[in-house]
Protein backbone atom coordinates (compact mmCIF):
# COMPACT_ATOMS: atom_id res chain seq x y z
CA UNK A 1 0.00 0.00 0.00
CA UNK A 2 2.75 2.29 0.66
CA UNK A 3 4.80 1.86 -2.33
CA UNK A 4 1.55 2.42 -4.28
CA UNK A 5 0.77 5.71 -2.35
CA UNK A 6 4.86 6.76 -3.34
CA UNK A 7 4.36 5.66 -7.01
CA UNK A 8 0.56 7.45 -7.39
CA UNK A 9 2.63 10.84 -5.35
CA UNK A 10 5.50 11.10 -7.75
CA UNK A 11 2.73 10.38 -11.07
CA UNK A 12 0.99 13.39 -9.44
CA UNK A 13 4.10 15.23 -8.75
CA UNK A 14 5.37 14.44 -12.15
CA UNK A 15 1.99 15.64 -14.06
CA UNK A 16 2.30 18.97 -12.08
CA UNK A 17 5.70 19.43 -12.85
CA UNK A 18 4.36 18.79 -16.69
CA UNK A 19 1.45 21.23 -16.53
CA UNK A 20 3.80 24.26 -14.88
CA UNK A 21 6.76 23.99 -16.95
CA UNK A 22 5.01 22.99 -21.12
CA UNK A 23 3.28 26.16 -21.24
CA UNK A 24 6.53 28.00 -20.79
CA UNK A 25 8.78 26.45 -22.73
CA UNK A 26 6.31 26.04 -25.38
CA UNK A 27 7.55 29.36 -26.50
CA UNK A 28 10.90 28.72 -26.55
CA UNK A 29 13.33 27.96 -30.03
CA UNK A 30 14.57 24.75 -28.32
CA UNK A 31 11.00 23.41 -27.86
CA UNK A 32 10.12 24.69 -31.27
CA UNK A 33 12.49 23.07 -32.77
CA UNK A 34 11.08 19.74 -32.30
CA UNK A 35 8.15 20.98 -34.35
CA UNK A 36 10.24 20.62 -37.41
CA UNK A 37 10.45 17.63 -39.52
CA UNK A 38 12.27 14.74 -37.95
CA UNK A 39 15.83 14.89 -39.74
CA UNK A 40 16.24 18.46 -38.37
CA UNK A 41 15.18 17.70 -34.71
CA UNK A 42 17.80 14.62 -35.36
CA UNK A 43 20.60 16.19 -36.99
CA UNK A 44 19.80 19.95 -36.42
CA UNK A 45 21.73 22.45 -38.86
CA UNK A 46 24.52 19.94 -38.73
CA UNK A 47 22.23 18.03 -41.44
CA UNK A 48 24.14 20.62 -44.02
CA UNK A 49 27.15 18.86 -43.35
CA UNK A 50 25.68 15.61 -45.53
CA UNK A 51 23.92 17.64 -47.86
CA UNK A 52 26.86 17.52 -50.02
CA UNK A 53 27.14 13.42 -49.74
CA UNK A 54 23.44 12.80 -50.46
CA UNK A 55 24.40 14.81 -53.75
CA UNK A 56 27.00 13.07 -54.58
CA UNK A 57 25.64 10.06 -53.89
CA UNK A 58 22.76 10.96 -56.35
CA UNK A 59 26.03 11.35 -59.04
CA UNK A 60 27.20 7.99 -57.81
CA UNK A 61 23.55 6.49 -59.16
CA UNK A 62 23.75 8.34 -62.34
CA UNK A 63 27.31 6.59 -62.78
CA UNK A 64 25.88 3.47 -61.67
CA UNK A 65 27.61 2.97 -58.54
CA UNK A 66 30.92 3.80 -60.36
CA UNK A 67 32.31 6.40 -58.22
CA UNK A 68 35.35 7.87 -57.38
CA UNK A 69 36.33 8.25 -53.36
CA UNK A 70 38.48 10.68 -51.72
CA UNK A 71 40.87 7.88 -52.27
CA UNK A 72 40.96 7.97 -55.64
CA UNK A 73 43.58 10.08 -58.36
CA UNK A 74 40.48 11.97 -59.63
CA UNK A 75 38.29 12.43 -55.70
CA UNK A 76 34.95 14.16 -56.46
CA UNK A 77 35.41 17.58 -57.14
CA UNK A 78 33.06 20.66 -56.64
CA UNK A 79 30.98 20.22 -60.01
CA UNK A 80 28.85 16.80 -60.24
CA UNK A 81 28.39 15.01 -63.72
CA UNK A 82 24.99 15.06 -62.84
CA UNK A 83 25.00 19.03 -63.03
CA UNK A 84 26.90 20.11 -65.94
CA UNK A 85 24.53 17.02 -67.75
CA UNK A 86 21.32 19.19 -66.76
CA UNK A 87 23.43 22.24 -67.69
CA UNK A 88 23.32 23.55 -63.90
CA UNK A 89 27.48 24.12 -64.62
CA UNK A 90 29.70 23.94 -67.07
CA UNK A 91 30.63 20.68 -68.40
CA UNK A 92 34.03 19.59 -66.70
CA UNK A 93 36.24 17.97 -69.54
CA UNK A 94 37.81 15.38 -67.30
CA UNK A 95 38.17 11.98 -68.21
CA UNK A 96 35.68 9.97 -65.89
CA UNK A 97 36.49 6.10 -66.66
CA UNK A 98 40.24 7.07 -65.99
CA UNK A 99 40.17 7.42 -62.05
CA UNK A 100 40.86 4.01 -61.38
CA UNK A 101 44.12 3.83 -63.64
CA UNK A 102 45.81 0.53 -64.06
CA UNK A 103 45.40 -2.26 -61.03
CA UNK A 104 48.22 -1.43 -59.16
CA UNK A 105 48.86 -4.94 -57.76
CA UNK A 106 47.02 -8.60 -58.25
CA UNK A 107 44.43 -7.59 -55.33
CA UNK A 108 43.52 -4.77 -57.25
CA UNK A 109 43.22 -6.02 -60.55
CA UNK A 110 41.12 -8.99 -58.58
CA UNK A 111 38.86 -6.74 -56.77
CA UNK A 112 37.77 -5.03 -60.13
CA UNK A 113 35.54 -7.78 -60.52
CA UNK A 114 33.80 -7.20 -57.24
CA UNK A 115 32.71 -3.14 -57.56
CA UNK A 116 31.18 -1.26 -60.41
CA UNK A 117 34.52 -0.73 -62.33
CA UNK A 118 33.55 0.56 -65.96
CA UNK A 119 32.26 3.84 -66.95
CA UNK A 120 28.37 4.35 -67.97
CA UNK A 121 25.65 6.22 -67.16
CA UNK A 122 22.02 5.20 -65.84
CA UNK A 123 20.65 6.49 -68.75
CA UNK A 124 23.17 4.48 -71.83
CA UNK A 125 24.28 1.44 -72.42
CA UNK A 126 28.00 0.64 -71.23
CA UNK A 127 31.17 0.98 -73.80
CA UNK A 128 31.01 -2.83 -73.92
CA UNK A 129 27.73 -3.22 -74.22
CA UNK A 130 28.27 -1.03 -77.25
CA UNK A 131 31.30 -2.99 -78.62
CA UNK A 132 29.87 -5.93 -78.11
CA UNK A 133 28.59 -7.61 -81.89
CA UNK A 134 25.80 -9.82 -80.01
CA UNK A 135 24.44 -7.01 -78.34
CA UNK A 136 23.37 -5.27 -81.66
CA UNK A 137 22.24 -8.36 -83.37
CA UNK A 138 20.24 -9.33 -80.27
CA UNK A 139 18.77 -5.87 -80.10
CA UNK A 140 18.43 -5.62 -84.05
CA UNK A 141 14.83 -3.46 -84.86
CA UNK A 142 14.38 0.35 -84.02
CA UNK A 143 11.31 -0.39 -81.78
CA UNK A 144 13.64 -1.97 -79.43
CA UNK A 145 15.98 0.37 -79.47
CA UNK A 146 13.41 2.77 -78.80
CA UNK A 147 12.23 0.68 -75.45
CA UNK A 148 15.71 0.77 -74.69
CA UNK A 149 15.70 4.66 -74.40
CA UNK A 150 12.57 4.32 -72.73
CA UNK A 151 14.05 2.43 -70.45
CA UNK A 152 16.82 4.24 -69.48
CA UNK A 153 14.65 7.52 -68.89
CA UNK A 154 12.76 5.67 -66.67
CA UNK A 155 16.49 4.48 -64.78
CA UNK A 156 16.91 7.83 -64.47
CA UNK A 157 14.55 8.30 -61.51
CA UNK A 158 16.75 6.12 -59.40
CA UNK A 159 18.48 9.42 -58.56
CA UNK A 160 15.40 11.25 -57.37
CA UNK A 161 15.75 9.68 -53.74
CA UNK A 162 18.80 11.52 -52.76
CA UNK A 163 17.98 14.80 -54.88
CA UNK A 164 15.29 14.98 -52.52
CA UNK A 165 17.19 13.68 -49.83
CA UNK A 166 19.23 16.61 -50.41
CA UNK A 167 16.92 19.36 -50.31
CA UNK A 168 15.64 18.32 -46.40
CA UNK A 169 19.08 18.34 -45.82
CA UNK A 170 19.99 21.72 -47.05
CA UNK A 171 17.35 23.57 -48.40
CA UNK A 172 19.57 26.57 -49.34
CA UNK A 173 21.76 24.07 -52.26
CA UNK A 174 20.47 25.60 -55.35
CA UNK A 175 22.39 23.36 -57.60
CA UNK A 176 19.91 20.28 -56.06
CA UNK A 177 16.86 22.40 -57.10
CA UNK A 178 18.08 23.09 -60.77
CA UNK A 179 19.21 19.05 -61.19
CA UNK A 180 16.35 18.08 -60.17
CA UNK A 181 13.85 20.17 -62.33
CA UNK A 182 15.80 19.11 -65.64
CA UNK A 183 16.06 15.41 -64.77
CA UNK A 184 12.09 15.51 -63.81
CA UNK A 185 10.99 17.73 -66.69
CA UNK A 186 13.38 16.81 -69.47
CA UNK A 187 13.82 13.41 -69.28
CA UNK A 188 11.05 11.84 -67.10
CA UNK A 189 8.32 14.25 -68.38
CA UNK A 190 6.96 15.22 -64.62
CA UNK A 191 6.74 19.07 -65.64
CA UNK A 192 4.47 19.47 -62.40
CA UNK A 193 6.76 17.68 -59.75
CA UNK A 194 9.60 20.12 -61.51
CA UNK A 195 7.76 23.14 -60.86
CA UNK A 196 6.88 21.99 -57.21
CA UNK A 197 10.37 21.13 -56.22
CA UNK A 198 11.63 24.73 -58.12
CA UNK A 199 9.16 26.30 -55.87
CA UNK A 200 9.84 24.70 -52.88
CA UNK A 201 13.76 25.79 -53.75
CA UNK A 202 12.55 29.13 -54.59
CA UNK A 203 10.49 29.45 -51.22
CA UNK A 204 13.71 28.30 -49.42
CA UNK A 205 16.19 30.77 -51.99
CA UNK A 206 13.92 33.60 -52.45
CA UNK A 207 16.98 35.42 -54.17
CA UNK A 208 18.11 32.60 -56.53
CA UNK A 209 18.47 33.81 -60.17
CA UNK A 210 19.16 29.79 -60.84
CA UNK A 211 15.39 28.47 -59.94
CA UNK A 212 13.89 31.81 -61.03
CA UNK A 213 15.17 31.02 -64.68
CA UNK A 214 14.33 26.84 -64.24
CA UNK A 215 11.10 28.37 -63.40
CA UNK A 216 10.69 30.70 -66.59
CA UNK A 217 11.78 27.99 -69.22
CA UNK A 218 9.42 25.98 -67.67
CA UNK A 219 6.55 28.35 -68.33
CA UNK A 220 8.10 29.28 -71.87
CA UNK A 221 8.90 25.50 -72.70
CA UNK A 222 5.98 23.65 -71.33
CA UNK A 223 3.21 26.11 -70.37
CA UNK A 224 3.63 27.91 -73.24
CA UNK A 225 2.69 31.03 -71.10
CA UNK A 226 4.86 33.56 -72.48
CA UNK A 227 3.98 36.39 -69.65
CA UNK A 228 4.63 34.50 -66.94
CA UNK A 229 7.50 33.24 -68.73
CA UNK A 230 9.09 36.64 -69.81
CA UNK A 231 8.23 37.81 -65.79
CA UNK A 232 10.14 35.05 -63.97
CA UNK A 233 13.19 35.42 -67.39
CA UNK A 234 13.49 39.10 -66.53
CA UNK A 235 13.40 38.28 -62.92
CA UNK A 236 16.00 35.94 -62.98
CA UNK A 237 18.06 39.35 -64.57
CA UNK A 238 17.01 41.46 -62.24
CA UNK A 239 18.45 39.24 -59.63
CA UNK A 240 21.71 38.29 -61.35
CA UNK A 241 22.84 41.85 -62.14
CA UNK A 242 21.95 42.19 -57.87
CA UNK A 243 23.95 39.41 -57.13
CA UNK A 244 26.78 39.59 -60.08
CA UNK A 245 28.11 43.12 -61.00
CA UNK A 246 30.53 43.81 -58.05
CA UNK A 247 32.14 40.50 -58.03
CA UNK A 248 35.16 39.51 -59.79
CA UNK A 249 34.01 35.95 -61.25
CA UNK A 250 30.71 36.75 -62.87
CA UNK A 251 28.66 33.44 -63.43
CA UNK A 252 28.46 34.47 -67.36
CA UNK A 253 27.15 31.37 -68.79
CA UNK A 254 24.10 31.70 -66.75
CA UNK A 255 23.44 35.35 -67.69
CA UNK A 256 23.91 34.07 -71.48
CA UNK A 257 21.19 31.73 -70.62
CA UNK A 258 18.58 33.94 -69.11
CA UNK A 259 19.17 36.62 -72.02
CA UNK A 260 18.91 33.52 -74.68
CA UNK A 261 15.70 32.32 -72.91
CA UNK A 262 14.28 36.00 -72.55
CA UNK A 263 15.01 37.29 -76.35
CA UNK A 264 13.25 33.72 -77.46
CA UNK A 265 10.38 34.79 -75.18
CA UNK A 266 10.17 38.42 -75.75
CA UNK A 267 10.56 37.72 -79.76
CA UNK A 268 7.17 34.77 -79.73
CA UNK A 269 5.57 37.65 -78.03
CA UNK A 270 6.25 40.08 -80.79
CA UNK A 271 8.21 42.13 -78.98
CA UNK A 272 11.03 42.61 -81.17
CA UNK A 273 12.92 45.33 -79.86
CA UNK A 274 13.31 43.90 -76.48
CA UNK A 275 14.37 40.35 -77.83
CA UNK A 276 17.44 41.81 -79.80
CA UNK A 277 17.89 43.62 -76.58
CA UNK A 278 17.85 40.67 -74.12
CA UNK A 279 20.35 39.49 -77.14
CA UNK A 280 23.10 41.82 -77.43
CA UNK A 281 23.04 40.51 -73.38
CA UNK A 282 23.94 37.13 -75.05
CA UNK A 283 26.43 39.13 -76.81
CA UNK A 284 28.18 40.90 -74.25
CA UNK A 285 29.21 38.01 -72.81
CA UNK A 286 29.67 35.28 -75.26
CA UNK A 287 32.91 33.48 -76.30
CA UNK A 288 31.29 33.11 -80.41
CA UNK A 289 30.17 36.71 -80.62
CA UNK A 290 29.54 36.31 -84.35
CA UNK A 291 27.26 33.32 -84.12
CA UNK A 292 25.36 35.77 -81.82
CA UNK A 293 25.56 38.19 -84.50
CA UNK A 294 23.97 36.30 -87.20
CA UNK A 295 21.19 35.49 -84.55
CA UNK A 296 20.58 39.49 -83.91
CA UNK A 297 20.24 39.69 -87.71
CA UNK A 298 17.55 36.88 -87.73
CA UNK A 299 15.84 38.40 -84.81
CA UNK A 300 16.35 42.37 -87.23
CA UNK A 301 14.60 40.74 -89.79
CA UNK A 302 11.45 39.29 -87.79
CA UNK A 303 12.63 35.74 -87.50
CA UNK A 304 12.80 34.24 -84.58
CA UNK A 305 16.42 32.15 -83.80
CA UNK A 306 16.39 28.40 -83.71
CA UNK A 307 16.97 27.40 -79.91
CA UNK A 308 19.41 24.74 -81.15
CA UNK A 309 21.49 27.11 -82.05
CA UNK A 310 21.62 28.36 -78.79
CA UNK A 311 24.52 26.16 -78.13
CA UNK A 312 26.87 27.79 -80.63
CA UNK A 313 26.67 31.06 -78.48
CA UNK A 314 27.90 29.90 -75.26
CA UNK B 1 32.55 -35.59 -37.78
CA UNK B 2 29.54 -36.72 -35.57
CA UNK B 3 31.26 -34.94 -33.04
CA UNK B 4 31.62 -31.78 -34.63
CA UNK B 5 28.79 -31.82 -35.58
CA UNK B 6 27.06 -32.69 -32.80
CA UNK B 7 28.93 -29.58 -31.72
CA UNK B 8 27.80 -27.26 -34.26
CA UNK B 9 24.12 -28.56 -34.14
CA UNK B 10 23.87 -27.32 -30.47
CA UNK B 11 24.93 -23.57 -31.52
CA UNK B 12 22.61 -23.94 -34.10
CA UNK B 13 19.91 -24.33 -32.11
CA UNK B 14 20.84 -21.62 -29.40
CA UNK B 15 21.14 -18.95 -32.09
CA UNK B 16 17.50 -19.71 -32.95
CA UNK B 17 16.23 -20.01 -29.68
CA UNK B 18 17.39 -16.44 -29.20
CA UNK B 19 15.86 -13.47 -30.04
CA UNK B 20 18.97 -11.43 -31.76
CA UNK B 21 18.25 -12.67 -34.98
CA UNK B 22 14.51 -12.54 -34.90
CA UNK B 23 14.81 -8.59 -33.70
CA UNK B 24 17.30 -7.91 -36.35
CA UNK B 25 15.02 -9.38 -39.39
CA UNK B 26 12.04 -7.98 -38.22
CA UNK B 27 13.76 -4.33 -37.66
CA UNK B 28 15.28 -4.59 -41.24
CA UNK B 29 11.95 -5.85 -42.44
CA UNK B 30 10.29 -2.78 -41.05
CA UNK B 31 12.96 -0.50 -42.07
CA UNK B 32 12.85 -1.39 -45.90
CA UNK B 33 9.10 -1.46 -46.02
CA UNK B 34 8.87 1.80 -44.61
CA UNK B 35 11.27 3.30 -46.72
CA UNK B 36 9.19 1.91 -49.81
CA UNK B 37 6.49 3.91 -48.80
CA UNK B 38 8.10 6.73 -49.63
CA UNK B 39 6.43 9.45 -52.24
CA UNK B 40 9.66 9.94 -54.22
CA UNK B 41 7.84 12.68 -56.93
CA UNK B 42 5.06 10.34 -57.54
CA UNK B 43 7.54 7.81 -59.16
CA UNK B 44 6.89 4.14 -57.91
CA UNK B 45 9.48 2.68 -59.78
CA UNK B 46 12.22 4.25 -57.94
CA UNK B 47 13.87 0.76 -56.49
CA UNK B 48 17.33 1.21 -55.79
CA UNK B 49 17.55 3.55 -52.73
CA UNK B 50 15.39 0.73 -51.04
CA UNK B 51 18.06 -1.98 -51.84
CA UNK B 52 20.77 -0.07 -50.76
CA UNK B 53 18.91 0.48 -47.84
CA UNK B 54 17.71 -2.70 -47.47
CA UNK B 55 21.45 -4.60 -48.22
CA UNK B 56 23.06 -2.29 -45.55
CA UNK B 57 21.09 -3.13 -42.68
CA UNK B 58 21.83 -7.03 -43.90
CA UNK B 59 24.55 -6.79 -43.69
CA UNK B 60 25.08 -5.00 -40.16
CA UNK B 61 22.70 -7.21 -39.42
CA UNK B 62 24.89 -10.53 -40.08
CA UNK B 63 28.15 -9.18 -38.94
CA UNK B 64 26.17 -8.51 -35.47
CA UNK B 65 25.07 -12.10 -35.56
CA UNK B 66 28.24 -13.57 -36.54
CA UNK B 67 30.64 -11.69 -33.90
CA UNK B 68 28.29 -11.61 -30.75
CA UNK B 69 27.09 -15.44 -31.58
CA UNK B 70 30.68 -16.44 -31.87
CA UNK B 71 32.52 -14.31 -29.35
CA UNK B 72 30.70 -15.70 -26.87
CA UNK B 73 30.73 -19.48 -27.22
CA UNK B 74 33.92 -20.45 -25.45
CA UNK B 75 33.55 -18.12 -22.69
CA UNK B 76 30.14 -19.04 -22.42
CA UNK B 77 30.57 -22.88 -22.09
CA UNK B 78 33.68 -21.44 -19.60
CA UNK B 79 31.27 -19.27 -17.04
CA UNK B 80 28.60 -22.00 -17.25
CA UNK B 81 31.17 -24.46 -16.20
CA UNK B 82 29.71 -26.85 -19.11
CA UNK B 83 33.04 -26.73 -20.97
CA UNK B 84 34.88 -29.02 -18.53
CA UNK B 85 32.34 -31.84 -18.83
CA UNK B 86 32.55 -31.45 -22.75
CA UNK B 87 36.09 -31.74 -22.62
CA UNK B 88 36.50 -34.61 -19.93
CA UNK B 89 34.78 -36.58 -23.14
CA UNK B 90 36.64 -38.20 -25.90
CA UNK B 91 36.58 -35.39 -27.94
CA UNK B 92 39.90 -33.39 -29.34
CA UNK B 93 39.79 -29.74 -28.22
CA UNK B 94 40.45 -28.67 -32.05
CA UNK B 95 37.14 -30.71 -32.60
CA UNK B 96 34.98 -28.48 -30.06
CA UNK B 97 36.68 -25.54 -31.51
CA UNK B 98 35.79 -26.72 -35.30
CA UNK B 99 32.42 -27.86 -33.97
CA UNK B 100 31.96 -24.34 -32.71
CA UNK B 101 33.14 -22.33 -35.90
CA UNK B 102 30.81 -24.66 -38.05
CA UNK B 103 27.93 -24.05 -36.33
CA UNK B 104 28.17 -20.57 -35.94
CA UNK B 105 28.56 -20.47 -39.85
CA UNK B 106 26.32 -22.26 -40.87
CA UNK B 107 23.50 -20.25 -38.17
CA UNK B 108 24.84 -17.37 -40.11
CA UNK B 109 23.66 -18.76 -43.28
CA UNK B 110 20.19 -19.60 -42.62
CA UNK B 111 20.18 -16.27 -41.46
CA UNK B 112 21.57 -15.35 -44.38
CA UNK B 113 19.14 -17.20 -46.24
CA UNK B 114 15.94 -15.23 -44.48
CA UNK B 115 17.58 -12.27 -45.08
CA UNK B 116 18.32 -12.61 -48.41
CA UNK B 117 14.65 -14.02 -49.44
CA UNK B 118 13.34 -11.07 -47.90
CA UNK B 119 15.79 -8.93 -49.91
CA UNK B 120 14.44 -10.67 -53.21
CA UNK B 121 10.90 -10.64 -52.30
CA UNK B 122 11.34 -6.47 -51.53
CA UNK B 123 13.01 -6.00 -55.29
CA UNK B 124 10.73 -8.05 -57.22
CA UNK B 125 7.84 -6.31 -55.89
CA UNK B 126 9.97 -2.45 -57.10
CA UNK B 127 11.61 -4.17 -60.31
CA UNK B 128 9.95 -6.62 -61.10
CA UNK B 129 12.90 -8.76 -61.27
CA UNK B 130 14.47 -12.12 -59.68
CA UNK B 131 17.94 -12.33 -60.90
CA UNK B 132 18.64 -15.65 -58.95
CA UNK B 133 21.64 -16.13 -59.85
CA UNK B 134 23.61 -12.84 -59.03
CA UNK B 135 21.66 -13.36 -55.47
CA UNK B 136 22.95 -16.40 -55.34
CA UNK B 137 26.90 -15.11 -56.37
CA UNK B 138 26.32 -12.14 -53.49
CA UNK B 139 24.88 -14.52 -51.00
CA UNK B 140 27.91 -16.89 -51.18
CA UNK B 141 30.45 -14.41 -51.16
CA UNK B 142 28.53 -12.59 -48.22
CA UNK B 143 28.23 -16.28 -46.02
CA UNK B 144 32.09 -16.79 -47.11
CA UNK B 145 33.26 -13.10 -45.61
CA UNK B 146 31.45 -14.28 -42.50
CA UNK B 147 32.89 -17.66 -42.30
CA UNK B 148 35.91 -15.42 -42.08
CA UNK B 149 34.72 -13.33 -39.43
CA UNK B 150 33.43 -15.86 -37.20
CA UNK B 151 36.85 -17.94 -37.63
CA UNK B 152 38.85 -14.03 -36.55
CA UNK B 153 36.22 -14.10 -33.74
CA UNK B 154 36.88 -17.43 -32.20
CA UNK B 155 40.70 -17.03 -32.48
CA UNK B 156 39.52 -13.61 -30.40
CA UNK B 157 37.78 -15.60 -28.05
CA UNK B 158 40.66 -17.90 -26.97
CA UNK B 159 43.11 -14.67 -27.07
CA UNK B 160 41.03 -12.09 -25.01
CA UNK B 161 39.80 -12.88 -21.69
CA UNK B 162 36.44 -11.02 -22.10
CA UNK B 163 33.87 -10.89 -24.59
CA UNK B 164 33.27 -7.42 -24.85
CA UNK B 165 37.13 -6.28 -25.66
CA UNK B 166 36.82 -9.53 -28.35
CA UNK B 167 33.93 -8.35 -29.80
CA UNK B 168 34.68 -4.56 -29.94
CA UNK B 169 38.14 -5.50 -31.34
CA UNK B 170 36.42 -7.72 -33.80
CA UNK B 171 34.23 -4.97 -34.99
CA UNK B 172 37.04 -2.46 -34.91
CA UNK B 173 39.24 -4.97 -37.37
CA UNK B 174 36.28 -5.86 -39.36
CA UNK B 175 35.19 -2.22 -39.94
CA UNK B 176 38.68 -0.96 -40.73
CA UNK B 177 39.18 -3.71 -43.56
CA UNK B 178 35.74 -2.56 -45.40
CA UNK B 179 36.48 0.93 -45.39
CA UNK B 180 40.29 1.16 -46.00
CA UNK B 181 41.24 -2.33 -47.16
CA UNK B 182 40.56 -1.32 -50.98
CA UNK B 183 42.10 1.69 -50.46
CA UNK B 184 45.56 0.69 -47.94
CA UNK B 185 47.37 -0.05 -51.18
CA UNK B 186 46.76 3.92 -52.43
CA UNK B 187 47.85 4.95 -49.59
CA UNK B 188 51.23 3.20 -49.14
CA UNK B 189 51.77 4.23 -52.43
CA UNK B 190 51.39 7.96 -51.05
CA UNK B 191 53.85 6.97 -48.74
CA UNK B 192 57.95 7.16 -48.05
CA UNK B 193 59.77 4.32 -47.40
CA UNK B 194 60.06 2.56 -45.23
CA UNK B 195 56.10 3.01 -44.41
CA UNK B 196 55.14 2.39 -47.73
CA UNK B 197 57.00 -1.66 -47.40
CA UNK B 198 55.17 -1.73 -44.48
CA UNK B 199 51.57 -0.42 -45.26
CA UNK B 200 51.97 -2.51 -48.38
CA UNK B 201 52.98 -5.38 -46.40
CA UNK B 202 49.79 -4.99 -44.03
CA UNK B 203 47.83 -4.51 -47.29
CA UNK B 204 49.04 -8.10 -48.68
CA UNK B 205 48.24 -9.66 -44.85
CA UNK B 206 44.76 -8.86 -44.08
CA UNK B 207 41.98 -10.70 -45.01
CA UNK B 208 40.11 -8.25 -48.31
CA UNK B 209 36.30 -8.84 -46.66
CA UNK B 210 35.51 -5.56 -49.27
CA UNK B 211 36.16 -8.88 -52.12
CA UNK B 212 32.77 -9.94 -50.91
CA UNK B 213 30.69 -6.46 -50.40
CA UNK B 214 29.19 -6.80 -54.05
CA UNK B 215 26.15 -4.85 -52.75
CA UNK B 216 26.89 -2.10 -55.32
CA UNK B 217 26.55 -4.44 -58.43
CA UNK B 218 23.51 -6.12 -56.97
CA UNK B 219 21.94 -2.45 -56.39
CA UNK B 220 22.75 -0.84 -59.92
CA UNK B 221 21.96 -4.32 -61.31
CA UNK B 222 25.24 -5.39 -62.73
CA UNK B 223 26.00 -8.28 -64.66
CA UNK B 224 27.33 -11.73 -63.58
CA UNK B 225 30.15 -12.01 -62.22
CA UNK B 226 32.60 -14.42 -63.90
CA UNK B 227 31.70 -17.69 -62.07
CA UNK B 228 36.26 -18.52 -62.31
CA UNK B 229 36.78 -15.34 -60.35
CA UNK B 230 33.90 -15.65 -58.00
CA UNK B 231 35.06 -19.71 -57.18
CA UNK B 232 38.47 -17.88 -57.05
CA UNK B 233 37.26 -15.05 -54.05
CA UNK B 234 35.83 -18.34 -52.13
CA UNK B 235 38.48 -20.14 -52.30
CA UNK B 236 40.89 -16.89 -50.98
CA UNK B 237 37.42 -16.44 -48.14
CA UNK B 238 38.27 -20.23 -47.58
CA UNK B 239 41.84 -20.31 -47.10
CA UNK B 240 41.59 -17.65 -44.62
CA UNK B 241 38.76 -19.00 -42.62
CA UNK B 242 41.08 -22.56 -42.33
CA UNK B 243 44.29 -20.15 -40.89
CA UNK B 244 42.35 -18.49 -38.21
CA UNK B 245 40.32 -21.67 -37.12
CA UNK B 246 44.06 -23.88 -37.16
CA UNK B 247 45.73 -20.91 -35.31
CA UNK B 248 42.34 -21.39 -33.09
CA UNK B 249 42.87 -24.54 -32.39
CA UNK B 250 46.45 -24.41 -31.92
CA UNK B 251 46.16 -21.95 -29.05
CA UNK B 252 43.44 -23.51 -27.45
CA UNK B 253 45.23 -27.13 -27.53
CA UNK B 254 47.51 -25.03 -25.37
CA UNK B 255 45.32 -23.21 -22.91
CA UNK B 256 44.99 -23.93 -19.58
CA UNK B 257 41.43 -23.72 -19.09
CA UNK B 258 40.52 -23.04 -15.11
Amino acid sequence: MKTALITLLLIVCCFAAGTIAEPRLAATPLYKRHEGKPIEVLLGDSRRLFANQAFAKADAYFHSGMYPTIFDTRAPGKSSHLGAASGASQKDEHHEAGFLGEPKDIIDRFSRSFFPSEHKHLDEHSAADCDDPSHHHEKEGEHEHESEKAEGSSQISEILPWLQLTAELDPNKVENYVVGSYWLRNRLGKVKEAEEFLRLGLRNNPKSYEILFELGRIYQENHHDLDRARNLLQAALTRWQEQNNDVKERDNFLLSQIAWHLSITEAESGHWPEAIGAMQIVKSVSPNPAAVDARLAELRQGVIPNPETAAHTR
Amino acid sequence: VNKVWAIASVVIKELFRRKDFYVLFIITMVVSVLMAGVNIFNEPRVARYVKELCLLLIWVSSLVIAITTAARQLPFEREQRTLFPLLAKPVRRSRVLIGKFLGCWLACGGTLVCFYLFFGVLSMTREGTWPVLNYFQALMLHWFMLGIVTALTILGSILFSAPSSNITICFAIVAAILFLGRHLNKIALQLGEPLQAIVYGIYYLIPHLELFDVRDLIIHNWPLISWPVWAGALVYGACFTALFVWLGCVRFKKMVIH
